[in-house]
């Protein structure tokens, strides 16, 4: 497959036949296909030179661009005055001041046969992440030797990270080889030890090239200071992979759901990408979750329909029969539908700041899904240089662990390794709405699969009519010592007078009974909170109307339990008392113990509490007295029918 | 259906075709998610592609946002008339805004430089997206245009006050995008990130898109201003505002970019085809911001302090 005669003029075409038959050139260029992959290495590994020579070779660069970089190297050069190809890559003014890549850029260079897009990812260990975002769409992988040093940790941790985000496709680069006299042997040394290495963690297969991104070497033409060596070029290698679309098409259909096109009531089209296989009206499709079936009548395109479509298509698509299907499901194959489930274990790469809270509430987004999802305390995390699995209680950022987690609604899924698209996931924080996660689906977990949800006859409407009233919940929620239990106690009261079927939960008590093997620890808290909430919910399916007083600290888990209830029946109380005043009252004298030490994570004094910011009724015991407060919570949610 | 050696032997998709899926896949998502959504259109010849791209991607449906034009006044006469027909070709709203500030103070590039892109182009932006309470705005920027434009995320997130933070963007995984904001927050939306010029020029070919005839060369009165060639697009206005008739002069030119008149470098072509254009781009070797001033108006780094204030 190596031409030996190829010269960066016959891969990249020649000026002359841009010039002489510009019409040959675009119908040559037309149909080129697109590659997407990622270049690993350590901060001098050569990384962002090679990328510039890529660049470089295939006129990527403009003449201006190319006056400015010629200055630029005399400048800030670390070539000399040779042209420093890596001025052309690294971009950000910040990170030209540290002479490293910070986060991930994404480059475009084409020959003939192939579009590249290549994320250029940055190697050293804080930057994990974003070596998982640049990995999580590439079809190969570049990784950076340097031949002086060989094998390195950091090698490692990127075939590890590529192995992970489900990367087939590896190159491993050895480069500088021109400072090593190009000498066969350090190359054949660095390629076994890298063969014993990847084997430990499935990388069956590689592509070893010896080169040298400075000097050019088997870059884009064979060279001749490696003669010992007959593989392929990396410019060969890279137009003649097979890309994952491809390898997509000879599975399974599969299209989630992203938008239903309806222009008119005659029309109803359901749009998305296709994400594996082949369709064509006559196929029979099955709308998941709900199972229903039917047949593909058109697929609708600007240009016309379509006679078949394939995976990486954007289509709209219409059925047979009026099934009932929206964004986040998913159309497959009828007779290979994907699985739902709602637990699964998952592998976690944590990319926030802020630590991994076992028990939170976050959301999920797989594809077109958005489903609200619990994570557990990991099984273990996974040092990224050695391999060795690590017990751990979270995941903090730029950590990697493997981790069970359990969402509120079925989801549509394929393991990560046999659908990207299906089984790579976000997670996104409830409140900052970060990115917080990149998650990728392993398996489901048999208890889903085998607990059903039990239907019964006497509903929680017959319930909530036979006591004549709506249920609710009231949350109240303040600091130790605000008077939640207090004015809790004297809704109740007020509340039974009219004949209302109520029930408090006061946190103390359920701490006695229910929670007895709970702490004061963050995770422990939402612990508290998640069981109170599912406590509260089967009550209000029972059509009480229930009341509860617990700190509940933060703003999450309050969420997580409103999320729980029908929409209207969730009503936040915040007992607004200063932190001065409740410490002042100091009712069971545990601010005194905390101040001193005696008491830890005390909310408000080491531990945080977060204020409601959209109350549904706020009340503030300085102004108003218990019995106040209470007539005034009544009034608010009368006539409660 | 299991049985996949049934199919034909599919044809591998080009990279147009990829590139035209992933767009499309974006546009739907920003659809499907944002609350009020909103496509930027500066009449230029990637924003004719993203517009040609949005009708394919709601077929049979028009485009279910509207079009913006953030307006200067200066743009150039061919353009805003292209403005109006495609917007109604599309089926689609247009909305235009001038910062109305600049219009009282008559802000313009020959008195007040940099002064007029912030005002008009940056501060206009912002105004109209307050305005209207967008809360997506897809724009035509590609990542190969500009240094720090290749390391921005297809969906890009500004504060309440429209900055860009770069060393606090969200990852970016697979096709999946979070769009989830804070009130006041909003998204600038790239469909066209993984685009080259010749990507978009191939398709422009490929698929018969129209585009403003500024970028065909022609015949045009041109004059020379500050070492730069330019058209005089409104020599009435031109004379009015510089104070004296620039000399005049017929050239065969045409526009590589397109902006506003007196800040949109011409250049000397006799490229009166798509093909031609293309020869031409791959010929010649000055890439396309060239022609526009803004980005070496304040040294190095210039375009990404713009963003961090808010421009586009």
């Amino acid at each position: 497959m190596t031409d030996q005669t190829a010269t960066p003029e016959t891969v990249y075409e020649t000026d002359a036949l841009i010039a002489e038959d510009i019409d040959a050139y675009l119908d040559a260029h037309q149909n080129k296909t697109m590659l997407r992959f990622i270049t690993c290495g350590s901060v001098d590994d050569g990384k962002s030179t090679l990328i510039g020579r890529l660049l470089y070779d295939s006129k990527m660069i403009f003449e201006d661009q190319l006056a400015a970089l010629e200055d630029d190297s005399k400048k800030v050069g670390t070539q000399g005055q040779e042209i420093d190809f890596a001025l052309l890559v690294d971009g950000l003014a910040a990170e030209r001041e540290q002479g490293i890549t910070i986060d991930v850029a994404y480059r475009f260079f084409a020959t003939e046969k192939r579009k590249f897009i290549v994320a250029d990812c940055p190697g050293h260990e804080q930057y994990t992440r974003n070596m998982v975002t640049g990995a999580s769409t590439a079809d190969l992988a570049v990784i950076l030797i340097d031949a002086r040093k060989g094998v390195l940790v950091q090698t490692r941790r990127h075939s590890f990270l590529c192995k992970q985000l489900g990367i087939r496709n590896i190159v491993l680069a050895v480069n500088k080889m021109d400072l090593v006299d190009y000498d066969q042997s350090t190359f054949e040394h660095i390629v076994a030890d890298y063969r014993s290495f990847a084997s430990e963690i499935g990388i069956d297969d590689f592509t070893a090239i010896p080169m040298s991104g400075l000097a050019g070497d088997n870059i884009t033409s064979p060279s001749e200071a490696t003669a010992w060596y007959d593989g392929p070029t990396l410019i060969d290698h890279l137009e003649t992979v097979e890309v994952a679309s491809a390898i997509n098409v000879a599975k399974p259909f599969r299209m989630p759901v992203q938008w239903v096109n309806r222009p008119n009531l005659d029309f109803r089209g359901f749009s998305g990408l296709i994400s594996s296989g082949t369709i064509a009206p006559g196929d029979a499709v099955r709308s998941l979750p709900s199972g229903k079936t039917s047949t593909v009548k058109s697929i609708v395109t600007w240009e016309g329909e379509l006679e078949e479509a394939q995976a990486g298509q954007s289509v709209t698509v219409t059925l047979e029969d009026e099934i009932d299907c929206s964004r986040g499901d998913v159309l497959a194959a009828a007779d290979t539908p994907p699985e739902t489930s709602d637990q699964f274990e998952t592998t976690l790469v944590w990319m926030d700041d802020e630590e991994m809270t076992p028990g939170r509430a976050y959301w999920l987004k797989l594809g077109t899904q958005n489903v609200s999802v619990t994570v557990q305390a990991p099984k273990y995390e996974i040092n990224v240089n050695t391999m060795e699995h690590l017990a751990a209680k979270t995941l903090e950022l730029n950590s990697i662990g493997v981790c069970e987690i359990t969402t509120d609604k079925p989801v549509v899924f394929e393991a990560y390794g046999d659908n990207r698209a299906l089984g790579g996931f976000i997670l996104i924080d409830k409140i900052t709405n970060r990115t917080v996660a990149a998650g990728m689906l392993h398996f489901s977990l048999r208890r889903a699969q085998n607990v059903h949800w039990q239907a019964t006859d006497i509903t929680r409407e017959a319930h909530a009519n036979l006591k004549n009233q709506a249920p609710r919940v009231l949350w109240f929620t303040g600091l130790s010592g605000s008077g939640k239990s207090t004015i809790a106690n004297e809704v109740e009261k007020r509340l039974n007078l009219m004949n209302r079927h109520t029930f408090l939960l006061d946190g103390d008590n359920v701490r006695h009974g229910l929670n007895k093997d709970l702490g004061f620890t963050d995770t422990d808290r939402i612990e508290n909170i998640r069981r109170i909430g599912e406590v509260a919910k089967l009550m209000a399916d029972a059509g009480l109307v229930v009341l509860t007083a617990f700190i509940s600290p933060f703003r999450a888990e309050r969420r997580m339990v409103r999320d729980m209830l029908p929409e209207g029946e969730f009503i936040e109380v915040f007992v607004d008392t200063p932190l001065e005043v409740a410490e002042k009252r100091d009712v069971k004298g545990l601010y005194k113990k905390a101040r001193a030490g005696d008491l830890k994570n005390f909310t408000g004094i080491d531990s945080p509490y977060e204020e409601p910011e959209n109350a549904e009724i706020r009340v503030n015991t300085v102004e108003m007295t218990a019995e106040e407060a209470a007539t005034y919570i009544v009034d608010q949610i009368m006539p409660l029918r | 259906m299991t049985d996949t050696s049934s199919f034909p032997m599919t044809k591998p998709l080009t990279h147009l075709e990829r590139l035209e899926a992933e767009s499309i896949h974006i546009m739907r998502e920003v659809a499907a998610e944002a609350q009020k959504p909103v496509m930027l259109y500066s009449i230029g010849k990637d924003s004719a592609v993203m517009l040609h791209l949005a009708k394919k991607a709601f077929h049979p449906s028009p485009p279910p946002f509207p079009l913006m034009h953030v307006d200067t006044t200066w743009k150039f006469k061919a353009m805003y008339e292209m403005r109006e027909r495609s917007a109604e070709e599309a089926g689609m709203d247009l909305l235009v805004h001038r910062n109305p500030e600049a219009e009282e103070r008559g802000i313009n590039p020959f008195d007040h430089g940099p002064l007029h892109t912030d005002m008009w182009k940056t501060q206009g932006l912002k105004q109209a997206l307050d305005k209207y309470g967008f809360d997506a705005a897809f724009g035509g920027a590609r990542r190969d245009e500009e240094k720090s434009r290749a390391k921005e995320r297809i969906f890009s997130f500004r504060t309440a006050s429209h900055g860009w933070d770069p060393k606090n963007q969200r990852p970016e995984l697979w096709n999946i995008y979070n769009t989830r904001k804070a009130k006041g927050e909003s998204i600038r939306v790239f469909p066209l990130s993984n685009w080259t010029e010749l990507d978009i020029w191939q398709y422009i070919m490929a698929e018969n898109i129209e585009i403003v005839p500024l970028y065909y060369s022609a015949k045009r009165p041109t004059y020379d201003y500050e070492g730069g060639l330019f058209m005089a697009d409104d020599p009435e206005r031109l004379e009015k505002i510089l104070g004296y008739m620039p000399e005049l002069t017929e050239r065969s030119v045409r526009f590589r970019t397109l902006g506003c008149f007196p800040l949109t470098g011409a250049v000397e072509s006799e490229a009166a085809t798509l093909s031609d254009i293309v020869q031409e781009m791959l010929l010649t070797t000055t890439s396309e911001r060239q022609g526009r001033v803004i980005d070496k108006d304040s040294g190095d780094g210039s375009m990404e302090k713009k963003k961090q204030e808010g421009y586009f």
